[in-house]
């Protein structure tokens, strides 16, 4: 419906009507509209304002090359800015509002920003409020609301969106003639074969233009193809779907708008999808974007690409005026004439900026229209929209047009000549080479399994464009390892006579103060670019950022070349010479939504469970994440607070017995008739000699000397060791052992297997631990004798093989209980009921903690990367003889001199407690600035002493025993004196542990 | 994306494997000199253009091996296992 539009022709579905919003006011389409073929049947001319003046502005374009009919789509949670109206399929219900204009796109107060546009040249934000810099933030804020488009939703996004890998022998971006003549041809050798457009039928400007093919109306040859290639179980085509970004190895990023064009996504169906399409051969047949001509007042609803005019009345049956002026500078436009025809729409000239005469198609195409020839458009007239056209003639080559007259009109079909698509080309690191004949930059030198057909390459006539595709389409099938072996027919077009185009890079000023618009999104005249040049901004990237020309969302498809000649012609220089900003992904924007994908929120990330995790949530863990585990922290009982509960957890450990889960620890099973040698390589200490049956604690280094790791490793038979790691380096372990293994020290027989997720584990531990291993095990095999400190049994508990380590963390008597992860549920259930006579209780990470600073055992917090064996008091742990690795530079003497930060344990003086990364002075600071002689790395309340203590690097520390100093936080202001005293704060000769 | 070939496994996505630099520095012996040792653990060439590199297979057979690769224009040369001549 609408004033614009005709009764009759179009391809809409004029069955079904559409209601949608725009700016609060109801207004109808068809099936098959899109918002802005179906605002411009209602006469809907100012759409919304520009950047930096807040000119009103209206639909440009047609698709994605549209740079200013941008609105705010949709509400609430689902609204999104900066949507193309060209690009929106119309949808019952659709609510659209005019951004970046206050109180309404008709009347706008930001618009006193065009009165004094005078004062707003290039450059003016950056000049005018630079000084004093430090205002430069305060500044910023009012000028980034004043420019800028729409904004964002507020709620979190309701959608969701995918991710999808796609191969396939063939991938041919743009479905127009020729990568439609392309897929043909390369489907029929076999190969798979997958094609790509961004519009939802594809087709490129076969749908918008009356064209012939096969001596047929082309949208005949248009349907028959599509409905070929769908029957082709080889073929895969995908409508709506964008290829965004070239990468290596011709990988291609897509973005398919899978629901985009329903009023919101059905059940369970992604809004959008990424697909990352690796192709043994890629056909760009991506198309061309025709130009616009810098005139004055070029920028005014009514001014419209000739191209797009022609596809809103021969696609939508609606006429974008009522009395059309063409100007042009190449033979495309006069194409629109017949178009504007059929719409009932009246065409007052042709207005074409060469001298000389038209081609044959276009005379014909012109018919009893007026041609104004060697003429220009030198301004529009009209407040909001054109109202009329000031023409002028070219007298002669530099001089300005001379006014000849006004016409009425109230709408400017303007072609500039065409643009080719080469982003794709050009992320692929392919030079471009400047073509005079088009004036335009066309894909260059050959890139291995990359081909570029029609327009995409330059090639303008539609005979042309069928044939370069099909060829494309036959030479990827071959070069992907397919024989075409029927011959392929060539889709034929009539070959036209086409005179060539005369670049018009803007029309000269003569005096007049009318804006010449080159970018209209960023509001970029041709004065900006002369102003950026006289400034010394003479390189296209300095251009760039100086002036923001083409840095829109719209990234300049209508305009960059203008603005490159424009400095060319400033510089006296050839384009080529000038030369192009570099194209970079994404072609089109891509929401952070669809590029997220599924791993957001919980699924950022891995979440990993030990084998009991479901044994701690029935009792009421309180779960913690450490790296990417989750690990019971303590399991508070009824009316018990935090610290009660971690505190209660700690004494038990220390008085009774309790157990805790350790299955995150990394373990890896090192066999191979070289295991011992190759541990002995890996670790400072000696290994060869461990007995079978028999555990070792074990410190490793990196190569260049400092602490990598720890664990204890025990020797299950001759040539099998079972290693473990600490949490958070069970992968990087691995990896560091799999580096030396495989690549240093290939000679050596041995495998390395990663089993930390088929093995559990659990810490046993307390007085009584024992007892209660006794009752699961046997007295025996749990006895002293059999089982002394740092050994190792195989046993079972309630029928499944275990291992028994007798190793503590704690500093109680203590073992740990490795097992299959499939039993560990059975075993631990089995050890908790035997352990209920000797009152068995569960703890958790905190206690862990507590505990293991009390026995002053170094966790990631010590093993900082800075420190080395020697800091941590494990010196004596180093062989001497032998090499392993981290020894040659562990000698280094930073390492070995006087004065490093050495291991200690503090003691809180006052009741204080001790603030964890707090700096160590000798002295209070009172204030001043003080030197700092350490660090705190673990700080806990100790229930074992009573006190506030902690583990310190302090510089010297085992020499100053006894001495105080002070724990300083200048984060929270306090410095808590503290004694510097021995590490391990209970048990120190291990008598707990051994007995 | 690089399509990192693996000589068993084939070629497979670069998100597959652990890049780990120059496979052509050798470690020394305890007994050479210091500054051998700091060139080994510190030190490494940035070439522009070919370059032997330790690539490992983390997300698959966990090999590491070398591959030949241009650091300008991207293309994979070849890969071989880490025998050592």
């Amino acid at each position: 419906m609408g004033a614009f539009r005709n009764s009759s022709g179009g391809t809409l579905d004029r069955t079904q009507r559409i209601r949608f919003r725009f700016d609060g006011k109801q207004y109808s389409g068809f099936q098959g509209d899109t918002l802005a073929s179906a605002l411009l049947a209602n006469g809907v001319r100012v759409v919304g304002r520009s950047f930096k003046y807040h000119r009103p502005r209206g639909v440009f374009g047609m698709g994605v090359e549209e740079p200013s009919a941008m609105v705010r789509l949709r509400t609430g949670a689902r609204a999104e800015p900066n949507v193309r109206v060209t690009e929106v399929e119309l949808f019952d219900g659709l609510e659209a509002h005019s951004q970046h204009c206050w109180p309404s796109v008709n009347f706008d107060l930001g618009a006193i920003a065009n009165v004094m546009s005078p004062l707003l040249p290039a450059g003016f934000y950056y000049k005018t409020f630079m000084w004093p810099a430090t205002k430069w933030m305060f500044y910023e804020h009012f000028i980034r609301k004043a420019a800028g488009f729409g904004s964002s939703a507020t709620e979190p996004d309701p959608d969701n969106y995918s991710r999808s890998y796609e191969f396939c022998d063939v991938l041919i971006v743009g479905a127009g003639p020729a990568g439609l003549s392309a897929a043909l041809s390369a489907a029929s050798s076999g190969a798979k074969v997958m094609l790509v457009d961004e519009t939802p039928d594809g087709g490129g400007r076969l749908r918008f233009d009356d064209e012939v093919i096969n001596d047929q109306p082309a949208d005949k040859w248009l349907n028959e193809t599509l409905h070929e290639l769908s029957k082709m179980p080889n073929f895969d085509l995908r409508f709506r779907t964008t290829a965004f970004g070239y990468y290596d190895e011709n990988m291609v990023a897509a973005l398919e708008r899978v629901s985009d064009h329903l009023p919101e996504p059905e059940p369970g169906q992604v809004r959008q999808r990424v697909l990352q399409i690796r192709a043994k051969q890629v056909v760009l047949a991506s198309g061309s974007i025709e130009r616009s001509i810098p005139f004055g007042y070029n920028d005014k609803p009514g001014v419209m690409l000739a191209s797009a005019v022609r596809g809103y009345a021969l696609k939508y049956a609606v006429a974008c005026g009522r009395r059309a002026v063409v100007f042009t500078n190449n033979d495309s436009a006069y194409a629109t004439v017949a178009a504007l025809h059929a719409v009932g729409a009246q065409v007052v000239a042709v207005v074409d900026s060469r001298t000389q005469s038209p081609g044959k198609r276009a005379l014909e195409q012109l018919g009893d229209v007026k041609l104004i020839q060697g003429s220009v458009v030198m301004k529009t007239k009209g407040l909001r929209s054109v109202q009329a056209v000031e023409i002028g003639q070219i007298t002669g080559e530099g001089d300005s047009p001379q006014k000849s007259h006004t016409i009425r009109c109230d709408l400017v079909c303007v072609s500039g000549g065409w643009t080719p698509t080469v982003h794709l080309f050009s992320h692929a690191q392919g030079k471009l080479n400047f073509d005079d004949s088009i004036g335009a930059f066309v894909p260059g030198a050959d890139i291995p399994a990359l081909h570029v057909a029609g327009s995409a390459n330059g090639e303008f006539s539609l005979a042309a464009c069928l044939r370069q595709g099909s060829d494309a389409g036959i030479e990827s099938a071959k070069q992907a390892g397919y024989e075409i072996t029927e011959s392929v027919s060539i889709p034929t077009a009539p070959e036209e006579s086409v005179s060539d185009m005369e670049p018009l890079w803007g029309v000269p000023r003569m005096g007049s103060r009318a804006k010449r618009f080159v970018d209209i999104q960023n509001d970029v005249t041709i004065d900006d670019i002369e102003l950026a040049h006289t400034e010394g901004f003479v390189s296209v990237e300095h251009l760039k950022r100086y002036t923001t020309l083409g840095m829109g969302t719209d990234q300049g498809r209508t305009s960059n070349i203008n603005g490159l000649a424009n400095l060319a012609r400033l510089r006296e220089a050839k384009v080529p010479e000038v030369g192009h900003t570099t194209f970079r992904p994404p072609y089109t924007p891509v929401s952070l939504g669809a590029l997220a994908g599924i791993d957001f929120g919980e699924h950022l990330s891995p979440v990993r469970r030990t084998p009991l995790h479901q044994w701690h949530e029935r009792n009421h863990a309180h779960l913690q994440n450490s790296g990417a585990w989750k690990r019971p922290a303590y399991y508070p009982q009824t009316g018990e607070n935090v610290q009660d509960a971690i505190l209660r957890e700690t004494r038990h450990v220390r008085e009774k017995v309790g157990i805790t889960d350790v299955s995150s620890l990394g373990k890896i099973d090192v066999q191979g008739r070289d295991a011992a040698e190759f541990l002995e390589r890996i670790y400072i200490n000696r290994w060869k000699s461990l007995q079978i049956g028999r555990c070792r604690y074990g410190l490793m280094l990196r190569e260049d000397g400092f602490v990598f790791d720890d664990g204890t490793s025990t020797r299950l038979s001759e040539n099998e060791f079972y290693m473990t790691t600490t949490t958070a380096n069970a992968g990087p372990v691995l990896e560091h052992m799999e580096i030396y293994a495989q690549t240093v020290w290939p000679d050596l027989h041995v495998h390395l297997t990663s089993i930390s997720d088929q093995w559990a584990g659990m810490a046993l531990a307390g007085p009584f631990s024992r007892n209660v291993l006794s009752s699961v095990i046997g007295e025996q095999a749990a006895s002293n004798e059999n089982l002394p400190y740092m050994g190792v049994i195989k046993a079972r508990i309630a029928d499944v093989s275990v291992l028994v380590f007798r190793v503590s963390f704690s500093g109680e008597l203590g073992y740990e209980i490795h097992m299959p992860s499939r039993q560990a549920e059975l075993v631990w259930e089995t050890i908790l009921a035997a352990g209920q006579e000797w009152e068995i209780a569960p703890y958790g990470l905190e206690a862990m903690t507590i505990l293991r600073i009390e026995k002053g055992h170094v966790v990631a917090a010590e093993l900082d990367g800075r420190t080395t064996a020697a800091d941590l008091g494990f010196g004596r742990m180093m062989k001497p003889d032998g090499d392993y690795v981290g020894k040659r530079l562990a000698e280094r003497s930073a390492l070995t001199a006087n004065g490093r930060k050495q291991l200690v344990g503090i003691k809180s003086i006052d009741s204080s407690p001790i603030p964890r990364g707090a700096q160590i002075i000798a002295e209070p600071s009172k204030g001043k600035p003080a030197q700092t002689v350490g660090q705190v790395t673990s700080a806990c309340f100790s229930p074992h002493i009573n006190r506030e203590i902690g583990l310190a690097l302090i510089k010297e520390g085992r020499l100053i025993y006894g001495k105080t100093m002070y724990a300083a936080s200048p984060l929270t202001g306090r410095e808590i004196p503290v004694e510097v005293v021995h590490h391990i704060f209970i048990d120190p000769e291990g008598e707990r542990v051994r007995g | 994306m690089l399509l990192i070939p693996c000589p068993w496994c084939g070629k497979r996505a670069q998100t597959e494997f652990t890049y780990r630099g120059d496979a052509t520095v050798e470690r020394p012996d305890l007994a050479d000199s210091d500054a051998q040792w700091y060139d080994y653990v510190y030190t490494r060439d940035n070439p522009r253009g070919e370059h032997t590199e330790w690539w490992h297979h983390t997300g698959g057979c966990r090999k590491w091996f070398k591959v030949r690769r241009n650091t300008w224009t991207h293309e994979v040369i070849s890969s071989e296992p880490p025998v050592r001549d």
